[in-house]
């Protein structure tokens, strides 16, 4: 009905020459069209455009090649899957606004989509008043089940809390926060000063650039007044890119100032430059070295495909995974439709390139191996500790009694919920 | 005093950065009012140039690459902004806000032709090695490549200085600037003046670009990072007067360094900003005017 009367708006606008435009447009299908032919349509939605353009879109490349693989080896079901791409352009409320099209005008299945939390909260209330259903592949901070979401990425136990427990074992207690302003950021770094406070470490600073800022003296410059042992990188985006650059510009190598960041991956290494990371920390749950079957064949499927230069890292395997535990649920549960898609998934068990993978029963989230690796002066990560065994998600860190009081209103009510 | 000095040089080296994507705008916006929101395109290709030099032509001598870049950046961004001129922005005379949403247009174009070209990703423009130290001086950390991007900026805004000051060719902009019908019975040829114009302009965020691609990323986003900046000096400046966008270039580098230091990045920002209103209810025109019977708008 909402699309009809937005058809009817269409015509009524454009006046006579509309008759082309509008002729494309009514084959946005109702669920008819979606259920019967031989194809499903199914959402993915990145920034293409925009600061966060330089991570997105591999991510988006990562979940084109696991469509054209499923199609490949004959669809889900018996029914080939139709992408419908989709610019998010960096700003969340084009992402809300792009998400509301694919599932109200679009009629996707599923959406496989955003980065920045600031793009999931702007997601997340549209996906739910439509009854959809989202897999989000990027690691994030965490106190949040939302029923329409599914979390492919890490939550704060599984990259966070993990990266904390190594430095602490490495006597790196001297810490300073650095991050993006915005909610990723925030967030995470309120649990970090909860984690601190009750295992010894110490928080020399706390500062934050603005999203695709790149005037970061000032902040280089508050860093090394305070000589910390090591920095927690929260930045995103170019941020990055003139930190490091800075950073090193000041004569700073990591046995000075150790970083660790949890927002640059294989990706992001080339384009702040090798040499301004070599040497440096990041915590992720998968890197392109990660030594497993499966993923020579993920790495080897993408380079085929997007080119021998193009590496992969977490968010994009994650985004590859994504489509497969959303197929693996689909067939489960027999049927394309969101309400029993979603109780499916629960438990679902693939092997994946970063190791097997179980969706948790209850909280949407999957168990991940921790991994804490350092750039190498190819540009590559080389992983230097691991959790040993899959963490499970725990969103609101309810097994953790130092971060008891962080999950309020909102997040407290849904984790409850999904216990 | 150690912090004191320490946020000084931040601030100064920040207002090299804020003055060298600005001086192109004084060409462009500050002689020919025209808002061109494509500056920032310009930047972005010149930022482009090392990359490119560097893996081609100089792989084995990056550090060449980066001196080879500025000249060449100056050329490409310049026929880049020659081209707009010509072909677009000829015709939308005395029409700002129409150039406005062209110029827009053209900007989006020109970042997707980068992605296309170069991909999104991010690209890395290798620190020449001597480029790669630091010099300590009274406790504070003066690194090489923002004390070489100091050297670039005064250059450029010594040769700007006697572009328009000395040069006859110099003279005939600002003629044109001041009184477009009187240059043009005066037989100035006002046309070729307006092409000039916007090479030097868009040449100049060419180098600009250069220079950012040393401290910051270099991707299809890169100019939309300083064209707000640019913008802003320029305004504050005074349309057209190299005096000015040098003094607010500074003005708002010192006092974005001083009040980040003693807040956070982003009230920096936010006092830069209050502080530009506050200043234009003072000094609505910036802070260089100039009488004029004609603006050229």
């Amino acid at each position: 009905m909402v699309v009809g009367l937005a058809l009817a708006t269409t015509f009524a606008a454009c006046g006579n020459d509309s008759n082309s435009a509008a002729g494309t447009k009514t084959t946005g299908g109702s669920d008819s069209t979606a259920a019967s032919g031989g194809t499903i349509k199914v959402g993915v939605l990145q920034s293409l455009s925009g600061t966060m353009s330089i991570s997105e879109v591999a991510v988006k490349n990562s979940e084109l090649l696991a469509i054209k693989e499923i199609n490949d080896a004959g669809g889900v079901m018996g029914k080939k899957l139709e992408p419908v791409v989709e610019d998010g352009e960096s700003k969340p409320e084009v992402f809300a606004q792009k998400i509301q099209k694919l599932l109200t005008q679009d009629d996707v299945s599923v959406v496989f989509g955003g980065w920045t939390s600031a793009s999931r909260k702007a997601m997340k209330p549209v996906v739910e008043g439509a009854h959809g259903l989202l897999f989000y592949p990027v690691q994030y901070e965490g106190l949040e089940v939302s029923p329409n979401i599914f979390y492919t990425g890490a939550t704060t136990n599984q990259q966070i809390v993990p990266a904390l427990d190594y430095l602490k074992e490495k006597g790196l207690t001297k810490v300073f926060l650095v991050g993006s302003d915005y909610v990723f950021p925030r967030t995470a770094n309120k649990e970090i000063k909860a984690y601190a406070a009750a295992n010894g470490l110490q928080i020399l600073g706390e500062e934050y650039l603005q999203l695709g800022d790149t005037n970061v003296q000032g902040i280089v410059q508050k860093v090394l007044d305070a000589k910390p042992q090591v920095v927690f990188n929260t930045l995103n985006g170019d941020s990055n890119v003139a930190f490091f650059k800075e950073l090193k510009a000041k004569g700073n190598t990591p046995d000075k100032i150790q970083t660790v960041s949890v927002s640059i991956a294989e990706e992001e290494v080339g384009g702040v430059g090798v040499d301004n990371l070599a040497g440096h920390l990041v915590a992720w749950n998968y890197y392109q070295t990660t030594d497993l079957p499966k993923n020579k064949e993920f790495v080897a499927g993408f380079q085929k495909e997007y080119g021998a230069d193009k590496h992969t890292d977490d968010p994009i395997e994650a985004g590859y995974n994504s489509v497969y535990i959303w197929k693996a649920a689909v067939e489960k549960a027999g049927s394309f439709d969101v309400a029993k898609v979603i109780p499916a998934a629960a438990g679902i068990e693939l092997d994946t390139p970063e190791g097997h993978l179980t969706v948790h029963a209850s909280n949407h989230h999957v168990y991940k191996t921790a991994r804490i690796g350092m750039v190498n002066s190819n540009g590559l990560i080389d992983e230097v500790w691991n959790s040993g065994q899959p963490v499970a998600p725990d969103p609101c860190l309810d097994t953790y009694p130092w971060a008891k009081g962080l999950a309020t209103g909102e997040a407290r009510a849904e984790c409850d919920a999904a216990k | 005093m150690e912090t004191v000095l320490s946020n000084l040089y931040i601030g100064v080296t920040l207002a090299s950065i804020l003055l060298l994507v600005g001086l192109g705008l004084t060409f462009t916006f500050g002689q020919m009012g025209v808002i061109n929101m494509a500056h920032g395109e310009f930047i972005m290709a010149g930022a482009y140039v090392p990359y490119v030099l560097q893996t081609t032509l100089f792989e084995h001598a990056r550090g060449t690459a980066v001196l080879v870049a500025f000249p060449v950046a100056f050329v490409v961004a310049g026929l880049m902004g020659a081209l707009l001129e010509r072909v677009v922005l000829r015709r939308m005379h005395g029409r700002p806000l129409d150039t406005l949403l062209v110029t827009f247009g053209v900007s989006l174009m020109l970042q997707q032709l980068a992605k296309d070209l170069f991909s999104a990703e991010n690209k890395e423009v290798v620190t020449p090695t001597w480029l790669r130290g630091q010099w300590h001086l009274g406790g504070v950390t003066l690194t090489h490549t923002r004390l070489f991007v100091l050297l670039v900026v005064v250059a450029t805004v010594a040769a700007v200085w006697v572009f328009l000051s000395r040069l006859a060719a110099g003279r005939r902009m600002r003629a044109v600037m001041q009184n477009r019908q009187l240059a043009a019975v005066s037989g100035l040829p006002t046309g070729r003046v307006d092409t000039l114009t916007f090479f030097l302009g868009s040449g100049l965020a060419g180098i600009a670009g250069v220079a950012v691609s040393l401290i910051g990323s270099i991707g299809t986003t890169t100019g939309t990072a300083y064209v707000l900046s640019a913008f802003l000096v320029v305004i504050v400046g005074g349309l057209g007067k190299l005096r000015g966008v040098v003094l607010a270039a500074l003005f708002l580098g010192v006092i974005n360094a001083y009040v980040e230091h003693a807040t956070s990045s982003t009230i920096g920002k936010a006092a830069v900003f209050a502080f530009v209103i506050l200043f234009l209810q003072l000094r609505p025109n910036g802070i260089v005017t100039f009488q004029t019977r004609g603006l050229a708008a």
